[in-house]
């Protein structure tokens, strides 16, 4: 038996509960991740991840529940060198060279990665000489990628790796992150963006408000809180045949007016196209996407009101 | 060797830093031959003058260079380097041991540098005197490189300049750096609990043979010692345990 089978190889967070003084961050949360997934916490501000995240790295301690990963306690994974970690805030320490930095950070491991091959594999070679101090935003992220990379660890743990970067600079970033998820490794990366989680993430766990509130593949998460909403003026037709228009998963009738609601804007197109085709006479058409704070909120309904979450 | 990588890098970056050769080198250098110089055959308080004030301006320099080098944990602690560090096998011990001994060697950078100043001007020292000196000198650093490590956890980057430039001139100065302040009186037995008065008395050994560094001496530094300890561990864990 291989240990991918046992259940000591995956990462497991049990009932995990923290609270800041009245602000309940997270609320009990389980997650089994297991090895070589790429999983992508995704949830509005204040919806627990980056709490969830220092717990999982051993930085914060849960009221409740329990983390372990790859069966060890955070504490020991991480003694051990199986963990690497991009924390939400930080920038590098001065006085040294992109290299030396690396260089001093691999030596705190048992079997780092060449240093020559961090650098290569986050593009930072170009500026590897370059003082810390003279990096651009997106070197500097670069860069703290690499040090959390040259552990060659079995799990990464970023979050919100792209939050200060540009398109281009997140599209860099992932690009090299995928290099790196083809090793086999197990990565956990917190964001706001539901494209971001859904290009790069095998699995989307969301969260609102310091719950999971779904768990599935980009495609399933998307469908619930991609979706788009048709609105129109279109009196005395039939609930069944709006139904039956292609694209419409849903349909509401309040008055005169009809809501229909589309999984994802391809197939909004589809139905609005179908339903001016059929029913030119419609009118007030309005097309809308679903906020992503919005979807959370429907998707966790919203009528709590036990505070706000951090 | 790789277990010394660390170490060597934070060697390294101490050296590189300027304001750490400004403030533990060239400042008590600047003033010793200022003072110095022109008083070559001066006496102050029964020791030749230029003798004075390099054993002075060497305590106070190796002062300035163990205090800044544990206080550069609250720049760390401010870019969020702390945490990253303890996301890695990184022992806490090692990372503030790194930060002693660098302190170290700028204090010793910085004594080297004010005795052969000291030479040049025209102190003449024999081997024990200058070792007696020298060793007591860095027993008596013990106390002020653990109160950096106590100021770079409680101290933000904002006020740490002040703080630390207000803190070692006023030590220094009552602890007769520049001179000696007071010698009898109330205020002198009050003088003689601060661990800078003994840190002073002991680049003075040189001349003043055993009582110089009495019982007393080696009371006093080493309470200051326990009591920083216990401030430095109580600031670490509040630092290590906050969200």
């Amino acid at each position: 038996m291989t240990r991918t089978d046992t259940p000591n190889a995956d990462i497991q967070l049990t009932s995990l509960t923290k609270s800041y003084g009245d602000v309940k961050a997270v609320r009990g949360i389980d997650i089994t991740i297991h090895r070589g997934e790429t999983l992508a916490l995704l949830g509005p501000n204040g919806a627990g991840k980056s709490t969830t995240i220092d717990m999982m790295l051993g930085l914060t301690r849960p009221d409740s529940g329990t983390v372990t990963l790859f069966g060890s306690s955070p504490a020991d994974a991480v003694k051990a060198g199986e963990v690497g970690g991009m924390l939400q805030t930080g920038t590098l320490i001065q006085f040294m060279s992109v290299r030396e930095l690396v260089t001093m950070v691999a030596s705190l491991y048992p079997h780092p990665l060449a240093i020559d091959e961090v650098l290569h594999i986050t593009g930072t070679s170009e500026y590897a000489e370059r003082p810390t101090k003279k990096l651009s935003g997106g070197q500097t992220q670069r860069v703290r990628m690499a040090i959390a990379l040259v552990a060659d660890p079995d799990l990464l743990v970023l979050d919100e790796p792209t939050a200060a970067l540009d398109v281009e600079g997140r599209r860099d970033f992932w690009t090299a992150m995928r290099e790196v998820a083809a090793r086999g490794k197990t990565i956990i990366f917190a964001t706001h963006y539901l494209e971001e989680a859904d290009a790069y993430a095998d699995r989307i766990v969301l969260m609102a408000r310091g719950r999971v509130v779904a768990d599935g593949p980009p495609t399933e998460i998307k469908a619930k809180v991609g979706g788009r909403t048709i609105r129109a003026t279109l009196p005395d037709v039939d609930h069944d045949v709006l139904a039956a228009l292609s694209g419409v998963s849903n349909v509401e009738r309040r008055g005169e007016a009809v809501i229909l609601t589309c999984a994802d804007s391809a197939s909004s197109d589809t139905a609005l196209r179908e339903l001016l085709a059929r029913f030119p006479r419609a009118r007030d058409l309005e097309v809308r996407g679903a906020g992503l704070e919005e979807a959370f909120l429907n998707l966790t309904g919203d009528h709590e009101d036990d505070g706000p979450a951090s | 060797m790789k277990r010394f990588t660390y170490l060597r890098f934070e060697l390294l970056r101490t050296l590189r830093n300027r304001r750490f050769l400004i403030f533990s080198l060239i400042f008590p250098l600047i003033l010793f031959l200022a003072i110095a110089g022109p008083n070559k055959n001066a006496v102050e308080g029964g020791i030749s003058l230029p003798l004075y004030f390099m054993t002075s301006m060497a305590a106070w320099g190796s002062m300035n260079a163990v205090i800044s080098s544990g206080a550069r944990i609250a720049a760390e602690r401010q870019v969020g380097w702390t945490r990253q560090m303890r996301i890695t096998p990184l022992k806490p011990s090692v990372y503030l041991s790194a930060k002693i001994l660098s302190g170290y060697m700028m204090a010793l950078f910085s004594i080297a540098v004010l005795a052969i100043a000291g030479s040049i001007v025209g102190v003449r020292l024999d081997a024990l005197q200058w070792l007696t000196m020298l060793g007591l000198l860095l027993v008596g650093l013990i106390p002020f490189a653990v109160m950096g490590i106590a100021l770079g956890h409680l101290v933000s980057v904002d006020t740490l300049g002040p703080t630390i430039g207000g803190l070692t001139s006023l030590l220094a100065l009552l602890g007769g750096a520049f001179g000696p302040l007071v010698s009898s009186g109330a205020l002198f037995t009050v003088v003689k609990f601060l661990p800078s008065y003994w840190l002073v008395q002991a680049g003075k050994s040189a001349l003043g043979g055993a009582n110089v560094w009495p019982a007393q001496a080696w009371i006093v530094i080493a309470l200051w010692t326990v009591v920083l300890t216990r401030v430095s561990i109580r600031a670490f864990k509040r630092d290590t345990s906050r969200v």
